[in-house]
């Protein structure tokens, strides 16, 4: 278990203090866990990301920005080779996880999913109990002992905060609960994998207001743990979690960096234009 | 246009209908619980007992069959193989026109297939050529519902590092109404056919006990009491139709039941 | 163990594999066992003598198939032309005029017609369609006729292809996307007139291959046909004349000539000629409905 017990009562949130930032960025600044060198990638004749070089920083929230069509998803679906099931994607260049590429021949593409939990944009509960959701991904990679899945089960459930509201029913279907409580769930199975790195691809978009607040509030947890990386459509919300933001526009990088530099300060024409609204 | 509705919908009453009004009066319980008896064929006591076991035996031993290899087949080119691969579209057209060769072309090759494999008309015979003639049907239903899967589902699968295998499996469970609606549609078009079985499964009074024995079918006794210039004989072909009628009714309700609830479930 | 779960995913893999490779070659060797027993009557005798005689005499060597081709495609025909306005009809109401409710109420009748038994068919045709050819219509047209007749073999295989026809139909005509119907509304054009000028022109190729797939599948149905068309072996020359389809000569003959090899080689060229045509045309209308659900899907 990757995680113990302590990590288990809710975390309050507060919108991350200046103080407790500049602590964290020197803490992450050297230790690059995920690498990308000289990615491009084609869907059939189009060049859809072109020429990315990013390090993403270690146990931190990283926000990938940018008008939609510009390859926030298909950046994010080449970090755990979701790629692989449509052959019309060609990938060029080198994506290190751990020090790994994990596009060279004969690396086991199952062992860099587990690695790598995802949180999809809608809520997909599997079709089988809340449990066994839970007990999924556990269960396929391996562990048999029914007190060792028991307790996983209880932990990640508890870890984002549904334990309490799913308690008596955790044998019956997930269909009956809200989108958000679904959501949440899907971050329980994903986390229960323990992988090491976090990828969410526009999470909340399909959520309300409250639902989403709590997502964010588990991913400002998350990142204690993990190395988060996510999409998202909205810059408030980029803005409210995140520690880097990346902007992207037609395929490429357009610029990077902490978030109150990104947002504050911005170098790059094209970034003031998109950040002031003039195009989305 | 709407004449042509009500022309069709008529026809299919008056069918029924027909069928109904003449078998009634012959539709006794002896004629579900009783195998043909000593003079049955010059209208004395008896019933179909043996040709319902008979299309029963064959049609489960078909069932199983095809299943053991619709299913794979359509998993296989729904989750294995690339979306938009030509291997895919090759094995779904050749899927097409098997689905089109007509049942008495299957007869006579599952025949042919037997005289060289040295097998008599039997049960055996005729399961293995039903089996033939349903395949591409469970095939075709069950990938048309494979196809509406929504994409979400197989990528959550395998984001939590699930191989394809296991992720088969769990999808399997999210399409067993479509599978069961596929098991109906082919099991009622393969208890009504009689040419696949004409020269297959040939024809006894018995019940058949083992997989070498003849076995009667419904569609063959219905057909072969009517050829009878007995009267007697000729109505109880009608209510042996009434028998198969029900049965086809109800597998059709049931199929719709099924489909009806996997829409549902599709969100 | 975590072996065990990447070779349970490649062995499930080939095996897989294994049954859609013998899924297509299935096609080939129904073919070529066909072909291979059909050989020796081929060989006898010239295959165009063997198409063009309508000399059937098995006992003494003559295999003429004429009459049962004429047969086949006399009834097959007939079906078609009475099948195909219905049908279209039907599929326009369903389409562009029923509401929800009557759309769903007939799901269920089309489904059934398709799902009841040939023998059924059959049944029904004998104790209807036979009596009323026999002493309403044949009357009024020829001294004489049974009513066992290439009409009746119409008429019942005309019911059995029209739920095929409706269900590829309206298939065809929902492919066709629904702003090219709303701007010919739009632009003032009745229903009436949108469905003709818009839905039938945009669906030909469609109700083509619908009625090529419809053919096929009355080419080779046997017991409800064989139940009602008289099974005589000469050429008809009329509706009211009994005829012999070629599926009901391999079910009537098949399995107790054994005894002459030259015979059963004849039955097996039929169920050969009937298994060719029956693919090819299946083929090409599969091929052209293919295209069409292609060509909407990307648009």
């Amino acid at each position: 278990m990757i995680f113990a017990n302590q990590h288990l009562e809710t975390l309050t949130v507060n919108p991350v203090k200046e103080t407790n930032r500049t602590v964290l960025l020197k803490k992450v600044m050297n230790n690059h866990t995920i690498r990308i060198e000289n990615l491009d990638v084609y869907i059939e004749d189009q060049h859809i990301l072109k020429d990315i070089n990013l390090a993403v920083p270690e146990k931190s929230i990283t926000c990938i920005i940018g008008p939609s069509g510009c390859g926030k998803t298909t950046f994010l679906k080449t970090l755990n080779r979701m790629h692989d099931e449509t052959p019309e994607v060609k990938i060029k260049g080198r994506v290190y996880v751990d020090d790994l590429n994990i596009y060279d021949k004969g690396v086991n593409v199952i062992d860099t999913r587990k690695k790598m939990g995802l949180l999809a944009q809608r809520p997909c509960p599997l079709p089988m109990s809340i449990f066994d959701n839970v007990a999924y991904g556990p269960r396929i990679h391996g562990i048999k002992k029914r007190k060792a899945i028991n307790q996983t089960v209880i932990q990640y459930l508890q870890y984002v905060g549904l334990w309490d509201e799913v308690r008596g029913r955790v044998r019956s279907s997930p269909s009956r609960l809200s989108i958000g409580q679904q959501q949440r769930l899907c971050l329980a199975r994903g986390l229960a994998i323990e992988p090491e790195y976090i990828l969410g691809d526009e999470a909340t978009s399909s959520l309300d207001p409250l639902s989403t607040k709590k997502i964010e509030e588990l991913f400002i947890k998350l990142k204690e743990k993990y190395t988060v990386i996510l999409v998202t459509h909205t810059l408030r919300q980029a803005r409210r979690i995140a520690d880097y933001i990346v902007f992207m526009y037609l395929g490429k990088i357009v610029e990077t960096g902490p978030t109150e530099e990104f947002f504050n300060n911005p170098k790059k024409q094209l970034t003031r234009e998109y950040l002031s609204g003039s195009f989305s | 246009m709407i004449g042509a509705a009500v022309i069709i919908m008529g026809v299919l009453i008056y069918i029924i209908g027909t069928v109904f009004y003449k078998g009634i009066p012959s539709l006794t319980w002896e004629m579900i619980t009783k195998i043909p008896g000593g003079g049955f064929y010059l209208g004395k006591e008896g019933g179909v007992l043996n040709a319902i076991a008979g299309s029963v035996f064959i049609i489960t031993g078909a069932l199983v069959i095809s299943l053991l290899i619709s299913v794979p087949l359509v998993m296989y080119i729904n989750f294995y193989l690339p979306n938009k691969s030509i291997f895919s579209s090759i094995i779904r057209f050749s899927l097409d026109i098997l689905f089109g060769v007509p049942s008495i072309v299957y007869g006579a090759f599952g025949f042919a297939l037997m005289v060289y494999m040295g097998i008599k008309a039997s049960l055996m015979g005729g399961i293995i050529t039903v089996a033939m003639l349903i395949m591409p049907i469970m095939m075709r239903s069950l990938d048309e519902v494979t196809r509406l899967l929504p994409r979400d589902l197989p990528d959550a699968l395998l984001s939590l590092g699930s191989t394809k295998y296991e992720m088969t499996k769990v999808l399997l469970r999210q399409l067993m109404p479509g599978l069961m609606t596929a098991i109906l549609l082919a099991v009622g078009r393969g208890i009504g056919d009689a040419a696949t079985v004409l020269f297959t499964a040939g024809y006894t009074d018995n019940i058949p006990s083992s997989l070498g024995q003849p076995a009667a079918t419904l569609p063959l006794s219905i057909f072969f009491q009517l050829g009878s210039p007995v009267e007697e004989v000729q109505n109880r072909a009608y209510a042996s139709a009434i028998i198969l009628t029900v049965i086809i009714l109800i597998l059709s309700f049931s199929a719709r039941y099924f489909s009806s609830k996997f829409s549902k479930n599709k969100i | 163990m975590r072996k065990i779960r990447f070779v349970k995913d490649i062995t499930a893999r080939h095996f897989m594999l294994g049954i859609a490779i013998f899924t297509i070659l299935f096609l080939l060797v129904i073919g070529f066992s066909l072909f291979f027993k059909a050989l020796p009557i081929m060989k006898e005798k010239n295959l165009w003598v063997l198409l063009t005689s309508a000399n059937w005499k098995p006992f003494k060597g003559d295999f003429g198939f004429l009459p049962y081709i004429i047969s086949t495609l006399y009834v097959s025909l007939i079906a078609i032309i009475i099948a195909l306005p219905f049908s279209i009809l039907t599929s326009i109401f369903l389409n562009s005029y029923a509401s929800r409710s009557i759309r769903r109420f007939f799901e269920p009748v089309v489904d059934l017609l398709s799902g009841i038994p040939p023998v059924i068919y059959g049944v029904w045709g004998t104790l209807t369609i036979v009596p009323l050819i026999s002493n309403k219509i044949a009357p009024k047209f020829v001294d004489f006729s049974t009513g066992y007749t290439v009409l009746a073999g119409g008429i019942v295989l005309a019911i059995m292809i029209i739920p095929l026809l409706i269900s590829i139909m309206t298939e065809v005509f929902r492919s066709i996307p629904r702003e090219m119907t709303d701007a010919s509304l739009s632009m003032g054009a009745t229903k009436w007139q949108t469905v003709k000028k818009v839905i039938l022109r945009k669906s030909f190729p469609g109700i083509i291959a619908a009625t090529v797939l419809a053919l096929s599948r009355a080419f080779g149905e046997t017991m409800a046909v064989l139940m009602v068309c008289g099974n005589i072996a000469q050429i008809p020359h009329s509706f009211f004349d009994a005829c012999y389809p070629l599926p009901a000569l391999i079910a009537n003959n098949y399995g107790e000539m054994l005894s002459m090899p030259s015979y059963e080689s004849a039955l097996m060229l039929a169920a050969f000629l009937l298994f060719i045509i029956v693919v090819l045309f299946n083929g090409i209308s599969r091929f052209t409905l293919n295209q069409i659900e292609k060509k909407y899907q990307f648009s």
